[in-house]
């Protein structure tokens, strides 16, 4: 089986994020990683090479500036076999249908070497969080798209994933290939071996162009996205609540006065 | 004035409440069409109920053939539906398929998408929408500047506004190809009711996290006692004490209730990121340090396991 996983370069959530001048993100002066729900879908496609043997081969995809090469390395780190990195200025401020083009002009490049079986993607971004790619990628490769799965099960060409829903707990089942999302309720993703790390240093990484996958720069960037930011607003930080110690239950009392206070009661 | 195609939110033909939101935000921005993609026998039952809440006209698009399909078809059957009416914008539901729904909607329609939207008006040149994004820390306005307007709305968006609209039913047949039914439903098992409000609705929310230890009695009854609903940090999922259906947060729900109310949370960036934008929010930890402390308009340093149950006596004494 020959696997893509979708790989983004975000930045670090647990750092200031900001946006630039333009409206976009900030991506380079906020550090960044390989977004952590994008680990669950390496880390299950890594577990579905390992159940089908040696001839199941994983290639980490990622569209980013020059520094989201990190997230493809990561990706090898962890044990994917090879590393494609889509970068060009032109990609700068793309929104997730102009992404989800150079994702799927990519992904016809791939299979265009080797046919390409499955496409996995993380549950979202954890930066836009849009969770609309997975579904636009399959759309434009005429594929289903299987998505939200907590449990990945493969059988020669077929497919079968468990998601939890809001109104109900579903099986679904499709037929190679298909674009296919996984949650963070998947498993935990691996850390990076010693191992891995030196062995990541070997294995093949591409860079291509737009040139390369056939697009042209101009169906691409922030001037052609089709929704535009109009304004951004940090919210204001939250005036400083009344903090109190529980004190010979003096706790519940206090925190009930403050509900009825508010009309909670 | 054009239509603004609004897909219905429903199990089995019941309507739920974002459908009412969503015809309220439509009624903003031009003619609200409800598109009802369910069982044909119950497209007068529900054309009533979204009527009442402005639905000048309701399309019936019988789902017989689809049903058992992810989302594919759905797409097809509002792309020709939205080119047949020449829809000014098409609302969808932001759950998980209503933005898959709209993800393929968007590229078959070549228009642009906003997902995620709390609250959407109409402005010169196409409606204006504004999202909260990076864990609730900005509000950002956009508009789609191409194609049909496609928005995801979330839950509690707008406050649903009754208008009677006439309701008039039209049947839509939709031409569903074999290619949009490659993914399944196999199996599907209908989640347990609870008894308590829908966490996407709720007006209060009590949460609880590891602090709990995996007794979630405390949280629970406190939760009974206020009329809210109950919520998890994904610490508690992911040791197995409560199923994923209850987890606030990046990877859960987005919940924005007037109180919540968050207990042995210590309050991650992935935590605050699904209630930051509550509008009273309360804490119990026994951590001083915990960051959640820093969100909140009251806290009490203290161990959930006395002061909950304290508390939830106390309210039922209030509340006589």
């Amino acid at each position: 089986m020959n696997i893509l996983v979708c790989v983004k370069y975000v930045p670090d959530a647990t750092a200031d994020r900001k946006f630039e001048g333009d409206n976009t993100v900030d991506r380079v002066g906020v550090d960044g990683l390989l977004s952590e729900l994008d680990e669950y879908a390496v880390e299950q496609a890594l577990q579905l090479k390992e159940k089908a043997g040696d001839d199941t081969e994983v290639t980490a995809l990622c569209v980013g500036p020059e520094k989201a090469v990190d997230a493809v390395r990561k990706a090898l780190q962890m044990g994917v076999d090879k590393g494609i990195h889509v970068v060009d200025d032109a990609i700068a401020g793309s929104d997730a249908i102009a992404t989800s083009l150079v994702l799927a002009k990519a992904v016809e490049k791939a299979a265009a070497e080797t046919k390409v079986d499955l496409v996995m993607c993380g549950m979202a971004s954890t930066d836009a969080a849009m969770s609309v790619v997975p579904a636009m990628l399959a759309e434009r490769l005429a594929w289903p798209q299987v998505t939200m799965a907590s449990v990945v099960e493969t059988q020669g060409d077929q497919v079968r994933i468990k998601r939890d829903g809001d109104v109900a707990t579903e099986v679904i089942g499709a037929t190679l290939p298909i674009v296919l999302s996984v949650t963070d309720q998947s498993g935990e993703a691996r850390y990076p071996s010693f191992k891995g790390i030196m062995a990541a240093k070997k294995k093949p990484l591409e860079t291509w162009s737009l040139g390369d996958l056939g697009v042209d720069a101009g169906q691409v960037g922030l001037s052609v996205a089709w929704s535009a930011v109009e304004d951004t607003t940090a919210r204001p930080p939250r005036s400083a609540g009344e903090i109190v110690k529980d004190e010979d239950g003096s706790g519940a009392p206090a925190l009930t006065a403050f509900l009825a206070s508010k009309k909670f009661i | 004035m054009s239509e603004v195609l609004v897909l219905v939110d429903h199990v089995d033909g019941a309507v739920r409440k974002p459908t009412y939101e969503l015809l309220t935000i439509a009624k903003r921005l031009g003619e609200p069409s409800a598109v009802f993609i369910g069982e044909a026998t119950k497209g007068s039952e529900v054309a009533e109920k979204v009527a009442a809440y402005g639905a000048e006209k309701v399309y019936v698009v019988d789902d017989a053939q689809i049903k058992g399909f992810l989302v594919a078809p759905k797409a097809e059957a509002l792309q020709q539906l939205a080119e047949k009416v020449s829809a000014g914008a098409v609302l969808i539901p932001s759950s998980v398929e209503g933005k898959e729904i709209a993800g393929r909607l968007a590229i078959k329609l070549g228009s642009g998408l906003i997902t995620d939207a709390v609250d959407v008006q109409s402005g010169d040149g196409g409606p204006v929408t504004t999202q909260s994004v990076f864990a609730g820390n900005y509000t950002v306005t956009a508009k789609v500047t191409q194609g049909t307007p496609i928005i995801t709305v979330k839950p509690n968006s707008a406050a649903p506004e009754e208008s009677a609209g006439a309701g008039a039913v039209e049947e839509f047949t939709a031409e569903v190809s074999e290619a949009a039914k490659g993914a399944k439903i196999v199996a599907s098992q209908p989640r347990q009711a609870t008894g308590r409000p829908d966490l996407n609705e709720a007006a209060i929310v009590v949460s609880g996290g590891r602090g709990t230890g995996g007794d979630f009695a405390p949280v629970e009854g406190l939760a009974d006692a206020l009329g809210g609903a109950v919520g998890a940090s994904r610490a508690a999922v992911d040791s197995g004490w409560i199923p994923h259906s209850f987890q606030i947060g990046q990877t859960g729900k987005t919940v924005s209730p007037q109180l919540y109310i968050a207990a042995g949370i210590s309050g991650a960036i992935q935590h605050r990121a699904g209630m930051q934008t509550s509008k009273t929010i309360v804490a119990i930890n026994k951590d001083e340090e915990a960051p959640i402390f820093e969100l909140v308009d009251f806290g009490v340093v203290g161990d959930l396991k006395t002061v909950l149950p304290a508390a939830t006596e106390d309210v039922i004494k209030r509340k006589g």
